[in-house]
């Protein structure tokens, strides 16, 4: 475990002295502001839930923007190298990484927090859904680092690794949308593969085993096949 | 200390180190020599535990590679190639993450870096990002890297490519500093870095080790051998062959074309004789030819190398 805070403070510092985490936060707390207030007033309602409709859409793009670079610019640089050669394994590696682009987004989200507490003073808000909401943006945005991360680790150009996060972030945001292609027997399966559909039973403030069951498997499935794409370049 | 056994690797078809055996002894300092693509950088990469071999095993000490890894790993101080650190962060800040990941608590790991920056030379440069260094400053945050856990094994990449050449006495001298306790394994292109800091050479060709030999030994086995170049005016060329061929000593005689037409130019392969010369020159003071060139090449690792390692 020390193995893993020292690889996951290395890439916290690498976010936070390099621009990149700073323009990623500020293009996210851009959009998400802009399409929340945008209709904010027009609703007018005490809640957050157009904050968190979106979410899952936002995060498919700006999530695979932090991650891309967690491999791809070690294997570009030649760093990797050094990396896998000192006393670590391959899954406080990952683990490291992981960590660290999950604490990116925490404080990504940490500024948002304002709208609710700017919300509270307008109308009478219920607590439940905003907590939900950010436990499943957490949740969310955990699954999606581990997307992120599997195709960092594809590719030594962060460009291309990008486009491959955003693909599959976006296929899992829009899947249970796609549904009138699907036989009618698939329905059931394909509808429960969709991180939208879990991370709105969240926000809406039930926390169901069964929403976290899913997305701990796709943190589950990211990880490990980071690990095997790993395993395949020694 | 470290035992290579018939060691392979293919990529797809290409066999880039094929079967491969070595044993290093502790304390050694080698060197491994090889045109560019030979195959050095990967074995290296295969004792560093960066790739996989496809066949074979090493050993060092009691550990195999394949089971105890990571204490291999710990034992290890590696440099790769053109020193890839982390380039954006600042000297100080990386050579801290490299004791605390390599297990050094905080108050061991200040005191091992101030050891570090006297060895290496670091003195004005542990607040610069590493970005903005030269290669050489590059070069000496690596060794800096690689030495950190004081490591039993010391393995460089290429540590002099690129350097000038002020810089490269410098990181000789560091490497010799270590090589008095440690086992350094360098790979090189540079003849005369090995000559100057190796106890022993490996000369590595298409993946094969070709020569294998404690550098002194090396140096006078391949010392043996003269070439002479003799050049005369006025005389036949069967008639020097006649005289010449049956001294003791002559391994090959050759006729080189010659800049002056009349003049017919021999190249001699011989024993590195003095007596045999003198008994060249009392042949040549008896007849009527003209000598207008004697001179002698004395074979170096350079020839070697060369011999050992041309395509064919």
């Amino acid at each position: 475990m020390r193995q893993v805070i020292h690889i996951l403070n290395r890439e916290l510092k690498d976010y936070f002295i390099s621009p990149i985490a700073y323009i990623v936060i500020s293009v996210f707390l851009l959009i998400t502001g802009w399409l929340f207030f945008s209709s904010f007033f027009i609703f007018n309602q005490a809640n957050l839930r157009n904050l968190f409709n979106l979410l899952p859409l936002t995060f498919s793009f700006v999530i695979p923007a932090i991650t891309m670079r967690l491999f791809s610019e070690e294997i570009n640089t030649g760093s990797y190298e050094i990396l896998i050669t000192l006393p670590v394994t391959f899954p406080q590696i990952v683990l490291g990484k992981f960590l660290a682009s999950v604490l990116c987004l925490t404080s990504m989200l940490i500024p948002t927090l304002s709208y609710p507490i700017f919300i509270s003073f307008f109308g009478k808000l219920d607590w439940g859904p905003v907590i939900g909401g950010y436990v499943g943006a957490i949740f969310l945005g955990a699954a999606y680092s581990a997307v992120g991360l599997f195709a960092s680790v594809l590719t030594r150009n962060q460009i291309i690794s990008f486009i491959i996060g955003t693909l599959i972030c976006v296929s899992l945001t829009l899947i249970d949308k796609m549904l009138f292609f699907i036989p009618q027997t698939m329905l059931g399966v394909i509808g429960y593969l969709g991180a939208d559909f879990h991370f709105k039973n969240i926000s809406k403030g039930i926390i169901d085993t069964r929403d976290i069951l899913y997305f701990l498997s796709i943190i589950f499935i990211g990880l490990y096949s980071t690990h095997l794409a790993m395993q395949e370049k020694s | 200390m470290i035992q290579i056994n018939q060691l392979t690797k293919y990529y797809g078809d290409f066999c880039a180190v094929d079967h491969i055996n070595l044993d290093i002894k502790e304390g050694e300092i080698l060197g491994m020599l090889g045109p560019n693509g030979a195959g050095k950088t990967t074995t290296i990469r295969m004792l560093t535990g960066y790739f996989k071999a496809t066949s074979g095993t090493i050993r060092i000490d009691d550990y195999s590679i394949d089971t105890d890894l990571l204490k291999i790993k710990d034992m290890i101080g590696y440099l790769p190639e053109s020193a890839p650190l982390y380039s954006n962060m600042i000297v100080y800040d990386y050579l801290n993450f490299i004791a605390h990941i390599r297990g050094l608590d905080r108050s061991k790991s200040d005191a091992r870096i101030e050891d570090l920056v006297g060895l290496c030379g670091l003195d004005n440069i542990m607040h610069k990002t590493i970005n903005a260094l030269s290669k050489g400053l590059k070069q000496r945050v690596g060794l800096a890297h690689a030495m950190m856990k004081d490591p039993e094994i010391l393995i460089l990449d290429e540590p002099t490519s690129g350097l000038d050449p002020n810089q490269i006495v410098e990181i000789r001298n560091i490497i010799r500093q270590i090589g008095k306790e440690k086992t350094v394994i360098l790979s090189t292109h540079i003849l005369s870095e090995v000559e100057a800091t190796c106890d022993r050479a490996i000369i590595i060709n298409k993946g094969k080790i070709v020569a294998d030999d404690l550098i002194k030994d090396m140096i006078r086995r391949v010392g043996e051998e003269q070439i002479i170049y003799l050049s005369f005016l006025e005389a036949s060329l069967d008639d020097v062959k006649n005289r010449i061929i049956p001294f003791d000593g002559v391994i090959a005689i050759q006729e080189l074309k010659s800049i002056d037409e009349k003049a017919i130019r021999l190249k001699l392969t011989c024993v590195n004789k003095p007596s045999l010369r003198k008994k060249i020159y009392q042949i040549i003071k008896k007849t009527d030819w003209i000598l207008i060139e004697f001179s002698q090449e004395t074979k170096d690792l350079e020839t070697v190398f060369r011999e050992l390692t041309k395509e064919k």
